[in-house]
């Protein structure tokens, strides 16, 4: 019934192999990128430039900047003498954060008043704004409760009569160090070989075309789903092995931890490449020449990073954009991935992003199948 | 099947792209056992053709049959006996000469042995049996001709399609080439050949001309040189396009055709014009070394057809 699947199989493999190229396009690529997600990409934010503007200059103000200095999070990298230059300093970005403790201030905490420290931060990296005024805000707040307990000391002149504080128990499951590499080094198998196996598949087909070996095929007798399963096998096992290079990088290099079951992440990898061959391969029959395959895959591959939970997270997106991740197999894909490598969850809890991501191959398959047309129209 | 009747009936075929008429009205016949040829130039629709009676393009109207099967309708039934040769043969060039074969025997489900015997004495004919390991991209333009003819043979087909298969050959690969179309006419294998080579024209066993989309004469080439208006004269020149310009609207001339050696020229009455042609060029003082009545090839009857159909129109 499928006898034709065979010699194509046998084509595409020997292709392969002659092809000094493709071994370098699979292997080099992938462990670079690798070395620069696992090393470059984290969300975590250290050493801030920080410029400080000091006109109080009581020993409250100084102890307060200090703490700034101790703290590793921020390198003073200015001691400014006047507003203008605070501005100067954030315009020419030697400096994120400003601090700024205005003339008064000790004045005013020894009251037993609220007093402002002000903090200008460059909001054009909104992200590292946004984490480092987390952390200004909880230096302050460490700060101020420190000296309300010494000031009540010395007023009442007694120690305990302290204040009361929610103190949080953080306990984070799964990654306890909340280490941003254990994040996103799993997720690089779903992105990086969604990148190579659509790449590959897309232009399984346009490059026949252009080089004329489609026009005899399409004279052959072979049908349909002959040619695009026999197009599809090859690039599945090539799938696997780039599936498991990352997988033995990730847990033998960057030491990401893998608890869950292996055979589940195979059967969802198996799942994942199926649909991202398909989508390849349906790339490949609606294009006609590898230029319309390149930009196809360019207009394509970004949406699906992005709407795939991979690094921003999928909660926070509009609801239409939610909607649209449903039909993202990388959206799944890396719910099971994660599931594996760190929380050790096994078919119970991810059978549904299995279940959607067969679903997914099964229909883009069936549609590669029924868009290829034996006919030069 | 009843073996006198055409193996492929052509009838009314049109296919348009846009809005220009690549095949137009096209309708022939070709029998079975015999080499057919389409000749015509760029454009007239030969590719087209081919492509439609292959299956992979239908047409607009018409009806095409082979060997007793309706290729519009079932066209994949018709791919079992048709091998269809494009002018530029789709060879995997990061294969070999037998992986190549060996591919396109798969695809038609042909024995290992049967594949092998084929593949030995095609390959022994076309002079290619040392070449077998090599790439395909690493073969001359004549050699993946010939590969591409293997492998378009290495399944038994009825009929087989060939769309300018000798384009850009080398003389001996061309040779080697119609030995083998030879070769499989004595088995009983029809060909329909299109060709921009007129010489090669000749070798077929009945030629169609073609032209604009349509079939301006379908006959064999001995008919075909008969159906030429007139009589050729050869002069014999070594200033082709003086003679030429000094005969032109003579009395009597409707065709001058420049060739290596001089000019032919398409005559009403050779007895007359020899001498008045001496004499024109006489006064124009060009040097000539005879005036001869020739056997007109078939690039003359050709072009001088075409040039009255031109004329009529």
């Amino acid at each position: 019934m499928f006898a034709r699947i065979i010699p194509i199989v046998i084509k595409e493999f020997l292709e392969l192999k002659r092809d000094k190229w493709a071994r370098f396009r699979l292997i080099v690529p992938t462990l670079v990128q690798m070395l620069l997600f696992g090393y470059a990409a984290t969300y975590e934010v250290y050493h801030v430039s920080t410029a400080v503007l000091d006109l109080d200059h009581s020993q409250e103000s100084r102890e307060l900047i200090s703490r700034f200095t101790s703290n590793g999070r921020f390198d003073v990298v200015k001691v400014a003498q006047s507003q203008r230059e605070i501005t100067e300093a954030i315009d020419r970005s030697d400096a994120a954060v400003a601090l700024v403790i205005h003339a008064g201030f000790a004045e005013l905490l020894r009251k037993g008043q609220n007093a402002p420290l002000q903090v200008i931060v460059d909001g054009t990296n909104s992200n590292t704004a946004l984490i480092a005024l987390g952390y200004v805000g909880t230096i302050a707040q460490g700060f101020a409760q420190d000296y309300a307990s010494d000031l009540a000391e010395r007023v009442q002149g007694v120690r305990g009569m302290k204040q009361i504080q929610v103190t949080l128990e953080q306990r984070p499951w799964f990654n306890e160090d909340l280490n941003g590499r254990w994040f996103f080094v799993p997720g690089l198998i779903g992105t990086l070989t969604l990148v190579i196996i659509v790449n590959l598949t897309a232009f399984a087909i346009v490059r026949e075309r252009e080089a004329g070996t489609l026009e005899q095929i399409m004279v052959s007798p072979i049908r349909p789903a002959e040619f695009i399963l026999g197009k599809t096998v090859p690039f599945f096992v090539v799938g696997l092995g780039e599936v498991a290079l990352i997988v033995a990088v990730g847990i033998l290099w960057f030491q990401v931890p893998f608890v869950g079951n292996p055979l589940v992440l195979l059967l969802g990898s198996a799942l994942f490449l199926l649909s991202s061959l398909a989508l390849g391969l349906l790339i490949s029959t609606l294009c006609l020449t590898q230029q319309q395959a390149f930009s196809m895959n360019f207009f394509l591959l970004n949406p699906f990073f992005i709407l795939s939970g991979f690094a921003y997270p999928i909660s926070s997106m509009p609801q239409l954009l939610q909607w649209l991740t449903y039909v993202n197999p990388l959206r799944y894909y890396l719910v099971v991935i994660r599931g594996t490598f760190l929380k050790g969850v096994g078919l119970g809890v991810l059978w549904p992003p299995l279940a959607a991501m067969a679903a997914i191959a099964t229909v883009l398959l069936t549609t590669s199948i029924l868009r290829f047309r034996k006919s030069l129209e | 099947m009843n073996a006198a009747a055409p193996i492929v009936s052509a009838k009314a075929l049109t296919k348009r792209f846009a809005e220009t008429a690549a095949v137009d009205g096209l309708s022939f016949t070709v029998n079975r056992g015999e080499i057919f040829g389409l000749v015509g130039p760029d454009g007239a629709g030969k590719t087209t053709t081919m492509r439609m009676l292959a299956g992979v393009l239908p047409p607009d109207t018409g009806s095409i049959v082979v060997d007793g099967i309706d290729v519009v309708s079932k066209p994949e039934e018709g791919k079992q006996h048709i091998s269809y040769m494009p002018q530029r043969f789709g060879l995997y060039e990061d294969l070999t000469v037998d992986e190549n074969i060996r591919f396109y025997a798969d695809l038609f489900e042909v024995a290992a042995g049967v594949r092998e015997e084929r593949a030995q004495r095609l390959l022994t004919a076309s002079g290619m049996s040392q070449f077998r390991s090599r790439l395909a991209g690493q073969l001359s333009g004549g050699m993946k001709q010939k590969l591409g003819l293997t492998c378009a043979l290495v399944h038994t087909p009825k009929i087989l399609l060939l769309d300018e298969p000798t384009t850009g050959v080398d003389p001996v690969s061309r040779r080697d080439f119609w030995r083998i179309l030879y070769g499989l006419r004595e088995q009983g294998v029809t060909i329909l050949i299109t060709t921009a080579y007129l010489d090669e024209a000749e070798r077929c066993n009945r030629l169609a001309l073609l032209h604009a989309g349509r079939i301006l004469y379908c006959d064999t080439p001995v008919a075909l040189k008969q159906r030429m208006p007139g009589a050729l004269l050869v002069i014999s020149s070594p200033a082709g396009r003086k003679v030429r310009a000094a005969i032109v609207g003579q009395a009597g001339v409707s065709n001058v055709i420049l060739v290596g050696d001089g000019v032919h020229v398409v005559v009403d009455d050779p007895h007359t014009c020899i001498p008045e042609l001496g004499d024109a060029l006489q006064r124009a003082g060009v040097p000539f070394t005879g005036i001869v009545a020739g056997e007109p090839s078939i690039e003359d009857v050709f072009v001088s057809l075409l040039e009255n159909t031109g004329k009529t129109q």
